[in-house]
């Protein structure tokens, strides 16, 4: 264990030019799993076959399972984890919702199983591109989800996901959800630990309940009756309210490692900010592009990208938007006939505060985000307030 | 073990369950008016009916059958079925029979 952080690198020549799928394989390649039971989707597919290159040159000894599905990729990927290997796969879009299914069992099951997601748009129409409406489909089983910005944000959390999905206190699914193509596809210049610092952080992976230890048989998924049911949800809620804490420590003990300190949230130059944005995903990048333009013109303009999004960081993201008297939740998915997922999360975070907070829908099926757009939000923080109407980014009306 | 129910926290994780921590109801009380007997002399220890029966209610000595656990046979009939020999017959659930249908000494022809 490193007791200092170490100086931040600057040498590119110490980086490796990645794509966000190169980068989730090469930190799935450095894990290296037990069993990883895929099969391949559009903007995900990079993520397996880069690893599946790693495991046929040997750099990687786990067994992939080619499987006919991706309901077939959870289901094997439920009995892996159970048997008791170290378990991941990689999904998108329809994959993930033929998943859905049994993500819900592995979350129920307790099974800490790691999966890439490279957010595409939910069919129909039919489309590959960047949205987070496949991901959000599986808010509500049990999972805990990550939304990463970039290709470095990408491994960084492939490495501490197992952690945070194996620790006794958790014993979850974690999702590291990166954007369809604007980061799985593109190339940028990522920082990489060493295998052997990796190994020792991650550890041994141990579960309370292998089915193969013979020396404990256990009954394992078994029916519930309207008398333990509803017990055994309100223990996921437990290992859910848990999570945080964990992650935490892990960030901490990551940043010693890499240099890289990390928090559910990041504020960007929030502190005295007169408005604010609200997003999650790759889209942060731009808004920081524009924060810094609009700062240099002295408009007193922020952001807050959440990176945790189940279980949902209320108190940070309470503290770091208390006194900001405008908001706006850029959502990067719909929920027909109510409000974005992101909003209603942050309205109710922020229930009991005077804030002007709101809504606007964008970049759904990879719809381009532009600075435009986003300056067009914080005017109208100022023009428009007490809006409390769903808007639409980019959308032509 | 009584069925006291127990708080979440109390309970493993994952709904496991380890041996002997559940209330086992005798599920023999669903059978629906028949049981099975075993005619002995008939019996060639085949140990299908064992292979079959689709709760644990076929009881075994050593290697060889020895009986029914009625507490848990819910008469589905699947050993008679199976039984090569037919050693074992469906009876009305009224009948007495000796403790676990063990019927020794004669063939089924001879019990009637």
């Amino acid at each position: 264990m490193k007791t200092a952080v170490k100086e931040k690198s600057t040498d590119l020549k110490q980086m490796h030019l990645l794509t966000g799928a190169e980068a989730a394989a090469r930190a799935m390649c450095q894990i290296d799993p037990d069993v990883v039971p895929v099969y391949p989707i559009t903007p995900q597919t990079p993520i397996i076959q880069t690893f599946s290159q790693f495991v046929a040159d040997g750099e990687a000894t786990s067994e992939i399972i080619n499987v006919e599905s991706e309901h077939s990729a959870m289901s094997a990927a439920i009995g892996a984890a159970t048997a008791g290997g170290r378990t991941m796969t990689a999904t998108a879009s329809q994959g993930l919702a033929l998943m859905v299914e049994n993500i819900y069992i592995a979350a129920s099951m307790r099974l800490p199983i790691v999966l890439a997601i490279g957010n595409r748009a939910l069919s129909g129409p039919i489309n590959i591109h960047c949205d987070h409406s496949d991901s959000m489909l599986a808010r509500d089983s049990g999972t805990i989800q990550i939304y990463v910005e970039n290709a470095q944000e990408a491994y960084d959390f492939m490495i501490m996901a197992p952690r945070l999905a194996e620790d006794h206190d958790v014993l979850l699914p974690v999702m590291v959800c990166q954007d369809g193509f604007t980061i799985t596809h593109t190339a940028e210049p990522i920082e990489l630990l060493d295998d052997q610092d990796i190994r020792e952080f991650i550890g041994d992976y141990e579960i309370p309940y292998p089915l193969l230890n013979l020396q404990r048989p256990t009954t394992q998924g078994p029916f519930d009756m309207h008398d333990y049911y509803f017990e055994h949800k309100r223990q996921q809620q437990d290992a859910m309210e848990h999570s945080p804490e964990v992650l935490n420590t892990i960030m901490q003990e990551y940043a010693l490692l890499s240099g890289r300190p990390y928090e559910a949230i990041e504020p960007y130059r929030l502190s005295d900010a007169e408005r604010a944005i609200v997003v999650m995903g790759s889209s942060a990048g731009t808004i920081k592009d524009v924060v810094d333009e609009l700062r240099d013109e002295g408009e007193a303009v922020g952001l807050l990208k959440i990176r945790l999004f189940r279980p949902f960081p209320e108190e940070q993201i309470c503290n770091a938007l208390a006194g900001i008297p405008a908001v706006a939740v850029l959502d990067r998915a719909m929920s027909f006939g109510s409000f974005g997922p992101l909003y209603t999360e942050v309205s109710r975070s922020l229930y009991h505060s005077d804030v002007d907070l709101q809504n606007y829908i964008f970049g759904l099926g990879g719809r381009d985000l532009f600075p435009e757009h986003i300056k067009s939000v914080f005017q109208k923080m100022k023009t428009d307030r007490n809006n409390r109407s769903m808007q639409y980014l980019g959308l032509r009306d | 073990m009584s069925n006291d129910l127990k708080r979440y926290s109390d309970l493993a994780v994952g709904a496991n369950i380890e041996p002997g921590k559940t209330y086992q109801p005798h599920t023999g009380s669903w059978r629906m008016g028949t049981k099975p007997e075993v005619h002995l002399a008939k019996c060639v220890d085949c140990m299908l009916c064992w292979v079959y029966c689709p709760d644990t209610a076929v009881l075994v000595e050593e290697d060889s059958f020895y009986g029914f656990d009625y507490r848990y046979c819910k008469g589905c009939e699947l050993c008679a079925e199976v039984c090569p020999a037919d050693a074992i017959e469906m009876v009305a659930e009224e009948k007495d029979l000796p403790e676990f249908g063990r019927i020794t000494g004669g063939s089924n022809e001879d019990s009637r």
